[in-house]
């Protein structure tokens, strides 16, 4: 017999205990719900902000007509020289198209150019598919076109995020989107939670940000043009 | 060697450590300025007691429903992952789990392993088992590259170097990092680690990881991070294995959050972590024609799946509990114990009250008598415990395994009376023979109290640290009849 038919028959041999109910996540989420007050689209911003702040994330409010001036600013005063980006992404040919500065694509497998991306690229672009405004997160899918050491390698990662895909909870962002994939999209391959760029406080409990992965993080909050304020 | 035969013989010496670790007022500082700043942080995250209340049933019961249908599960969870692309492999013990890492390392000559955090990795020895077989093992987690590079082992789950001072660290580094200077600035001594790891994770062939949880319903293996050396190490890498323990299967996506929003909150009291890594399957080649091909993530993605004595606590309904453990490490931030010998003291890869319950299972109670009664039983592990695990119970229920056979209707444990002496038992028999006889009772006790000044002066166990026992000049019952007889 194989390790597995072990280890499974010694538990399929253990005693039986009272088997508890199947716990029910979305029973429990929504009654906690209830206990508290309904936010809007301006508070889960406001939220989303301040929760994103505290991790050491910078966000920005950007409108559709305005992103890519602000993405310039933004490159011109962190000096960043190259950009990595998804070139065929709907925001990726708009960069492209508007002539930004450094662009570099993600085009070829990683084999190929493992040196050149992690020494020579300063930043990185990617979509998002949503934030979560209780813990300041942001909902990344890698895929094909948006690999994903975009968002790790470079020390600066650059998120696009939708005001109008912000989720309360990420119990709320699983459910709408769908993710255990029954009657939605399956997960991607590589599915990522970020809330701000890494960090550690391995060393004598002393908070440092940069631990392995982006230094920082930048989130271009796409609003609506009264919403900027 | 084995796990076992390599942990056995430190763990018996826990005594002697205990009381050195005691003595070390460095040590103890650290541990008691970062187990009250951990204490701290967890309680500004639950302002709310009837809400935590609430969250802590919540987990518990998905803990306990995954365990009750834990073989079906780790089934589905096999079934899923084969489909997703993922190979599933099982362990019975250390040597297996390591065999298996080793022969998928040789499969693709590999030279170099980089590590991201792994307490099951520790568990089993793969550090040394990778070395034997010529191939480099390193690790990435910053505090576990800090107490690697020392020749040390963790002495917290989720802080591995908080035992070190930042001074400490900088004379290592200045020591061992080629081309470091020395430096106190943490900001700068994580540069240098980030910068020699860097170069590791570009370098080498295969990314080892653990698991915090792993999904039945979607073949789903989720990591949580701060660093990003846990995404470095299942990204950059060719190969990327994954190793843990049978018992982080859940059924349903949905019953991550609960436990992951507990997780890092009991943890570090954050209310995330900066990355949760999912992980569903390795790099996608897309379309016949390579269009939709993703071009990064592992082309192979391996689980190894360690069994290492949990089904020994999984065959007993009340031990059973000790496998609903999220390893958020609470129960050593408040344990009393632990913030004044701390990790290293226990010998044992788990330090702390989840230690002392889960360590016997791991290698047998032979080396691990002491740990459970490393405690002052004051009950703090269980009340700050996000999955509800009993650890009192737990710990007098092996404190008693250790002393006795098997009871009836019960397995014997490894390692099961391993605490017995014939002494003890000796003792023991003639303190029930006592206490069940009144004549000899009421004899026993007028020499006891006529005979006190016989009392030898040195009582070994007990004068160590308290004044010597003595009788009282007489017995309960004859004070209580005096007092009757004067009123």
């Amino acid at each position: 017999m194989s390790a597995r038919d072990h280890i499974l028959r010694r538990l399929r041999s253990a005693p039986q205990t009272d088997a508890p109910q199947a716990p029910d996540a979305r029973a429990f989420h929504a009654a906690e719900r209830a206990r508290q007050p309904v936010e809007d689209r301006a508070a889960r911003i406001a939220r989303f902000c301040e929760k994103m702040a505290f991790w050491h994330g910078e966000v920005v409010k950007v409108t559709r007509r305005n992103w890519i001036g602000k993405v310039r600013e933004l490159c011109a005063a962190k000096g960043v020289a190259t950009l990595l980006y998804g070139a065929r992404t709907a925001h990726g040919k708009e960069l492209a198209a508007a002539g930004v500065a450094g662009l570099a694509p993600y085009e070829r497998p990683i084999e190929e150019w493992k040196q050149a991306l992690f020494e020579n690229i300063d930043a990185g672009i990617t979509s998002t598919r949503g934030g979560i405004a209780e813990t300041g997160t942001l909902i990344v899918w890698p895929d094909a076109s948006e690999p994903r050491l975009m968002s790790l390698v470079p020390p600066i990662h650059f998120a696009l995020l939708d005001a109008g895909q912000l989720y309360d909870t990420l119990l709320d962002a699983m459910f709408d989107q769908r993710w255990s994939g029954a009657d939605g999209n399956p997960l991607p391959a590589n599915a990522l939670l970020v809330s701000g760029p890494s960090k550690t406080a391995d060393i004598q409990v002393t908070l440092a940000y940069g631990a392995h992965g982006p230094k920082e993080l930048i989130v271009l909050l796409l609003v609506d043009e009264e919403e900027l304020r | 060697m084995n796990a076992r035969e390599r942990q056995s013989a430190p763990a018996a010496q826990f005594g002697q450590r205990a009381a050195a670790a005691v003595a070390d007022a460095h040590l103890r500082k650290s541990f008691r300025g970062a187990m009250d700043f951990l204490i701290a942080r967890r309680a500004a995250q639950f302002p709310d007691a009837g809400a935590l209340e609430r969250q802590r049933a919540l987990a518990e019961q998905i803990r306990q429903y995954s365990l009750a249908r834990l073989p079906d599960l780790l089934e589905q969870l096999e079934r899923k992952l084969t489909e997703n692309g993922i190979r599933v492999h099982w362990a019975e013990d250390a040597g297996e789990a390591n065999a298996i890492i080793v022969g998928i390392a040789r499969r693709h000559a590999a030279k170099r392993v980089v590590k991201g955090k792994s307490m099951v990795s520790e568990e089993v020895g793969l550090n040394h088992a990778l070395e034997a077989a010529g191939i480099e093992a390193l690790e990435s987690d910053m505090g576990e590259y800090i107490v690697q590079l020392d020749g040390e082992k963790p002495s917290h789950i989720i802080m591995p170097a908080i035992h070190k001072t930042k001074e400490q660290i900088a004379r290592l580094f200045a020591e061992k990092v080629p081309g470091a200077r020395y430096t106190e600035s943490v900001d700068e001594l994580i540069g240098i680690g980030r910068a020699v790891l860097r170069e590791k994770f570009m370098r080498a062939e295969i990314g080892l990881s653990g698991v915090n949880f792993a999904v039945a319903e979607t073949g789903t293996l989720c990591l949580v991070e701060n660093e990003g050396n846990g995404r470095m190490c299942t990204t950059v890498p060719e190969v990327h294995i994954a190793i843990t323990g049978i018992e982080k299967v859940v059924e349903k996506l949905e019953h991550v959050p609960p436990l992951f929003g507990l997780l890092t909150r009991s943890a570090t009291g954050q209310a995330t972590t900066t990355y949760l890594n999912l992980i569903s399957g390795p790099r996608k080649p897309g379309e016949k024609d390579g269009r939709n091909a993703e071009l990064d993530g592992p082309k192979e993605v391996h689980l190894v799946l360690v069994d290492n004595g949990r089904t020994q606590a999984y065959a007993d309904r009340q031990l059973r509990a000790t496998l609903q453990c999220i390893r958020c490490g609470a129960c050593m931030n408040h344990c009393p114990v632990y913030t004044r010998i701390g990790g290293h003291a226990y010998g044992t890869t788990y330090p702390g009250p989840i230690g002392e319950i889960v360590s016997p299972h791991l290698i047998g109670l032979a080396a691990t008598h002491a740990l459970p009664t490393a405690s002052t039983l004051c009950g703090a592990c269980g009340e700050v415990c996000p999955v509800k695990i009993p650890i009192p119970d737990l710990l007098i229920r092996l404190r008693g395994e250790a002393q006795h056979d098997a009871r009836p209707g019960h397995a014997p444990l490894v390692g099961q009376g391993a605490a017995r002496s014939a002494l003890m038992d000796f003792v023991w028999a003639g303190w029930a023979a006592l206490y069940t006889r009144p004549a000899l009772y009421r004899a026993f006790a007028w020499l006891a109290t006529r005979f006190r000044a016989l009392t030898p002066p040195v009582q070994p166990g007990w004068t160590a640290s308290r004044t010597p026992l003595k009788p009282a000049a007489r017995t309960l019952r004859e004070q209580l009849l005096e007092r009757g007889e004067r009123n």
